[in-house]
């Protein structure tokens, strides 16, 4: 593995978000995607029935909290599938590949520069929620949920290992990608793995303890970690310049 | 007055097994590239006194250690680096790898002071004296003169292994350079050298393989064949970051981001190149091109010649032995391809290298103090009078007032003219070894003949005559 100029990767960082920044169409996206995610768990928050014993009073407040984990997969997925195939395009990879920026340094530095805004993003969504719940939801839920902290802390903890994971899978296929559109698909389908875990989690077909969610988290770092090895690897200059498999 | 200190960097092989040459490492000075360093190599490097950083990079190994040091007037430092010894933690990959090396900076290369050199005893004695520096506080925010490097040594000869500027006599040398593309061959078996400060012009057709053979040797595509020094480098995938960081290629199109303005693009590359107090470097450089006062625009907004003058000002950035230009003037009109050619004059005159490919043979001509004219291969390389020498034969005009009499006895009598003919234009095409010889012999035959002269005149052969008697053939197998 090749050395790591943290300049380097801070460049990378700050351009990709000073672009992001001046981009209507994603700061829009990105803002207004998470809240359309909030709507279906405050709706179930506010009619949850109060009276519900606590057994029974978890799975409306459980189901809606793994919901917004979706938000940390689907939201990175089009940004990062649009990194590398969407710069070929604008002509800008080019010159960004003749710099002394390595493969590896580029990679951090784009997934860095996705996952950082939707990490936080998810957070502030996340914390708007429990805003909305401490300030108007009954009591016995308000408590409730306060009171779920696995699931909290589940949040928190897997927010950006799945973001992390929508990142560097929408990355591979950028890498590959002829076109930002089938990417883009391409992108959002890669993802897939991870949002039929979380679904299946919603509906109640997995039930993880918490040793099983540390064993899963670990997993998910690990593949996230495998996954961006691979994708370096799979980055390929000549490829990327002359759109030709590298030959010699 | 002050007196230039020394700094001697050795680097050991070290106990771990790597080769006999070992992958160079980058010895950045005061955060700026002078130079790289091998096995059993020793550099000596000048500098003026003052504090000063040492940083050692490699592409192989994750982290690079720094030193701060003081160096005084006429002092001799020196440091001494291998790769260190602790194998089991070298030789961990993966997942480990890429955590630790989040982490700490400075474990893969030992970087030590060398304590068997003997120090100049004005340093000790000026130690004692707590002698300051002599840069002021004030000049500690100024990006630092660049080190020169005084002194290469190496315990053993290394072929085609060099620090930048030290003992390799060109800034590129290409042997037999070949690369396909399938079955599809881009260039085949091209070789030449570029001399440190020379404008090379490369000309040929379109398809000739002139972008791929930049793209080559700028580390883009791999070649399929032969080899080549890029600033004294080897072309080669594990050298590919080291050669980038002495060179910088502008694209035909400079590819800028049109949302951020020009001084952010600047500083987005600034950044690539690792450099430090950009902002000094940013404005150098858009004051070389004249859009020091369009830094706060936003690309998208400039005209495409200031945006191919922002393309050069971002080359400038990182002060790069070689600069490849493709195509710097496409699509500019007359006014802003004058500008671009004064900036590469300019350039000449301060001693870059520059690598030129255009299609434009009198930008070449203007220029270049060499041309190579290629197409798929090479086909001649040489200065543009050399080259019409070469295809050539000399030949005089003559233009007289009224036709001649008898062109043919006349001009048989002169043993000067090899040969002649008449043009389109009704002037007489003499065709001579030597003009100045021939010139006067002629004039008197004419006058002599009462023939009225109205002008005699060495014919010049243009660089696109050349050309053309290249490549003409190979365009008409090609539409046949």
């Amino acid at each position: 593995m090749m050395g790591l100029d943290a300049t380097r990767v801070r460049a990378v960082i700050r351009k990709e978000l000073t672009d992001y920044r001046r981009k209507r169409s994603i700061v829009v996206t990105m803002i207004v995607m998470p809240l359309l995610f909030l709507v279906e768990p405050i709706v179930a928050i506010f009619v949850a029935p109060p009276t519900e014993p606590p057994p029974a009073m978890d799975k409306f407040v459980v189901l809606p909290l793994l919901y917004m984990l979706l938000i940390a997969v689907i939201m990175p997925s089009t940004l990062a599938a649009y990194t590398v195939v969407g710069e070929r395009e604008q002509g800008t990879l080019e010159p960004t590949l003749t710099t002394p920026l390595s493969e590896q340094e580029f990679i951090l530095g784009k997934s860095a520069a996705v996952l950082i805004p939707s990490v936080a993003l998810c957070y502030a969504v996340y914390g708007v929620f429990l805003l909305a719940v401490e300030a108007s939801a009954k009591r016995a839920v308000a408590a409730a949920v306060f009171h779920d902290r696995p699931t909290l802390l589940a949040l928190f903890v897997f927010a950006p290992l799945v973001a992390g994971w929508a990142v560097v899978v929408g990355l591979a296929v950028s890498v590959r990608a002829t076109e930002v559109r089938v990417a883009q698909q391409l992108g959002t389908l890669a993802s897939l793995p991870m949002i039929v875990v979380i679904i299946l989690l919603i509906s109640g077909v997995i039930h993880p303890t918490f040793v099983a969610a540390a064993e899963y988290a670990v997993g998910i770092l690990v593949a996230d970690l495998l996954m961006l090895r691979i994708v370096a690897r799979m980055f390929n200059r000549e490829r990327l310049v002359t759109g030709a498999k590298a030959t010699r | 007055m002050t007196h230039p200190a020394t700094l001697r960097i050795a680097r050991r092989r070290g106990k771990m097994n790597t080769s006999r040459r070992g992958r160079a490492w980058s010895v950045l000075l005061d955060g700026i590239n002078v130079g790289s360093i091998v096995n059993e190599q020793t550099l000596d490097l000048s500098m003026e006194p003052g504090r000063h950083t040492l940083r050692l990079r490699s592409t192989r190994y994750l982290l690079s250690p720094e030193q701060s040091f003081d160096a005084f007037d006429d002092q001799t430092l020196g440091y001494v680096c291998e790769p260190r010894s602790l194998s089991p933690i070298i030789f961990t990959r993966w997942l480990v790898w890429l955590l630790i090396s989040m982490v700490n900076h400075n474990l893969w290369i030992s970087l030590q002071p060398d304590d068997n050199l003997s120090v100049d005893p004005t340093y000790e004695s000026a130690r004692t004296r707590s002698i300051t520096p002599s840069h002021s506080r004030a000049d500690e925010t100024a990006p630092p003169a660049a080190a020169v490097l005084v002194h290469d040594t190496r315990a053993a000869p290394v072929a085609h292994v060099a620090a930048a500027g030290s003992t390799t006599e060109f800034a590129l040398e290409v042997k037999d350079l070949s690369k396909r593309f399938g079955e599809r061959t881009a260039f085949s078996e091209v070789s030449f050298n570029v001399g440190y400060g020379e404008v090379f012009g490369f000309l040929g057709p379109n398809g000739a393989g002139k972008t791929t053979t930049v793209r080559t040797l700028g580390t883009l595509i791999a070649p399929t064949s032969g080899s080549a020094l890029v600033a004294g480098i080897p072309l080669s995938p594990e050298n590919g970051v080291e050669i980038r960081q002495r060179i910088a290629i502008m694209p035909e199109s400079p590819g800028l981001y049109l949302r951020l303005s020009v001084a952010e693009n600047l500083k987005y590359f600034a950044g690539l190149y690792g450099l430090h107090h950009a902002e000094k470097r940013i404005d150098d450089a858009l004051a070389a091109v004249n859009l020091l006062d369009r830094a706060s625009d936003l690309c998208g907004g400039l005209s495409k010649g200031l945006r191919q003058r922002v393309g050069l000002a971002r080359t400038l950035l990182s002060d790069p032995a070689i600069m490849f230009l493709d195509e710097p003037t496409a699509g500019l009109d007359p006014v802003a391809s004058l500008e671009v050619h004064n900036l590469i004059i300019g350039l000449r005159q301060k001693g870059v290298t520059i690598f030129l490919t255009t299609h434009r043979l009198d930008e070449a001509e203007k220029l270049c103090d060499r041309v190579a004219i290629m197409n798929t291969k090479l086909r001649t390389v040489g200065r543009p009078s050399e080259l019409r020498d070469q295809l050539f034969s000399r030949s005089l005009v003559v233009r007289t007032l009224a036709t001649l009499r008898d062109p043919k006895e006349l001009f048989s009598r002169i043993p000067a003219i090899d040969d002649w003919r008449v043009d389109d234009s009704g002037a007489y095409v003499l065709t001579v070894s030597d003009p100045k010889v021939a010139a006067p012999e002629i004039a008197r035959a004419l006058v002599g003949d009462g023939a009225d002269i109205l002008f005699i005149g060495e014919s010049q052969h243009s660089l696109e005559d050349v050309y053309l008697e290249l490549i003409a053939d190979d365009v008409q197998v090609r539409r046949s």
